[in-house]
């Protein structure tokens, strides 16, 4: 038993091809570069220093605690803080039903399900079998699950410290460029490959960017998905072509 | 500096957050695992996904909250995407966007 767990061990890092190991790498910086400054950004609010770390590794989704605080930092109710919170996480319906096949039934369903977030269902959606999903989910899941409250954690003992270096701060290095820029790298090959998705992303882009100075954070990326009726008409939509005229018997009811 | 809310209130808030968003990531596996899903809905939630990321790459890109976020941004992630389209490595498309945001925030001061 413990000879084959070890070679499954040994399988699965062997799947992570250097590359892949990376990419994996540069997500988890990134993440935890955004999670001192979330830790920074939150006791520059007030919030004692334990509280950005719970967040972080009970909610582990980076924009939606970012709002969640911020609601509350600004005299909201916490009832509109945790709705605003959901309303920004209710994409993980989509991320999970989507990447289902990727996390094992099992034990292993519970931390499979708590590292769900978009990098972790964008590297392993990019990746081209079953296999190399699986490795990269859990790589980038387990990596994500440190650097973020870890990164939380610094940010929130560095507090007014890392604000006052610029370090809270991650426009003066373009970092915030960072985040849109791996999803979208990420994502490429699957528009490339496959033209009716690239119809309906376009289109739910397009839709997204539209309403959103209009409609609370979390609403846009759901309304994208009104996009996929720009895809074409499933199979399943196309109706039976109507008779012509001059086969339909005398008998007949007529309208069809 | 006060905080802004109670510990009291700070604590089960966050733990309702994190309830309701673990809920929200499991009702996927646990339906798949639960209903056969036939070939032509697997396209289709796949498609889901792609339609779902591009549209949050592109408005963490374009937009700040409500509004616009600034030129310096949306610039960096266009020049990261022609790399990208170019199948630069990972890691040069995700320096780059970062410098040319960094660079354009120095020149534009936005």
């Amino acid at each position: 038993m413990a000879s084959m767990r070890s070679i499954w061990r040994t399988k699965r890092v062997r799947i992570l091809v250097p590359g892949l190991r990376r990419g994996i790498a540069l997500i988890c910086l990134s993440v935890g570069i955004v999670g001192v400054s979330y830790g920074a950004a939150a006791t520059a609010a007030g919030f004692p220093a334990w509280v950005p770390v719970l967040t972080a590794g009970a909610v582990l989704a980076a924009s939606s605690e970012f709002l969640f605080l911020g609601i509350l930092a600004g005299g909201g109710s916490p009832v509109a803080a945790v709705a605003a919170g959901l309303l920004v996480n209710a994409r993980h319906l989509t991320y999970g039903l989507a990447a289902a096949d990727v996390i094992e039934p099992g034990w292993r369903r519970i931390a499979g399900t708590h590292l769900m977030s978009d990098e972790t269902v964008v590297l392993a959606l990019a990746q081209p079998d079953r296999g190399r999903r699986r490795a990269a989910y859990w790589a980038a899941g387990a990596g994500i699950a440190v650097c973020w409250p870890g990164g939380a954690l610094a940010g929130a003992l560095l507090g007014r410290a890392a604000h006052g270096t610029g370090l809270a701060g991650p426009g003066a290095l373009g970092l915030d460029a960072v985040f849109p820029a791996a999803i979208m790298a990420l994502v490429l090959p699957a528009l490339r490959d496959d033209r009716r998705a690239r119809r309906a992303a376009l289109a739910g882009t397009a839709v997204a960017l539209a309403v959103t100075p209009f409609v609370p954070a979390g609403l846009p990326e759901l309304l994208a998905l009104a996009g996929l009726a720009a895809a074409g008409r499933p199979p399943w939509f196309r109706r039976q072509p109507r008779k012509p005229w001059f086969t339909r018997r005398p008998t007949d009811p007529g309208a069809a | 500096m006060a905080a802004p809310a109670s510990d009291l209130t700070v604590t089960v808030a966050a733990l309702a957050l994190a309830a309701g968003t673990f809920a929200l990531r499991l009702a996927g596996p646990l339906l798949r695992a639960r209903v056969t899903v036939p070939p032509r809905v697997q396209r289709l939630l796949a498609d889901a996904a792609v339609v779902v990321l591009t549209a949050l790459a592109a408005t963490s890109a374009v937009t700040t909250g409500h509004g616009f976020a600034g030129p310096a941004r949306p610039a960096g992630v266009a020049v990261a995407a022609v790399l990208a389209a170019r199948r630069a490595p990972f890691a040069v498309v995700v320096l780059a966007a970062a410098g040319t945001t960094a660079l354009l925030r120095l020149l534009l001061g936005g």
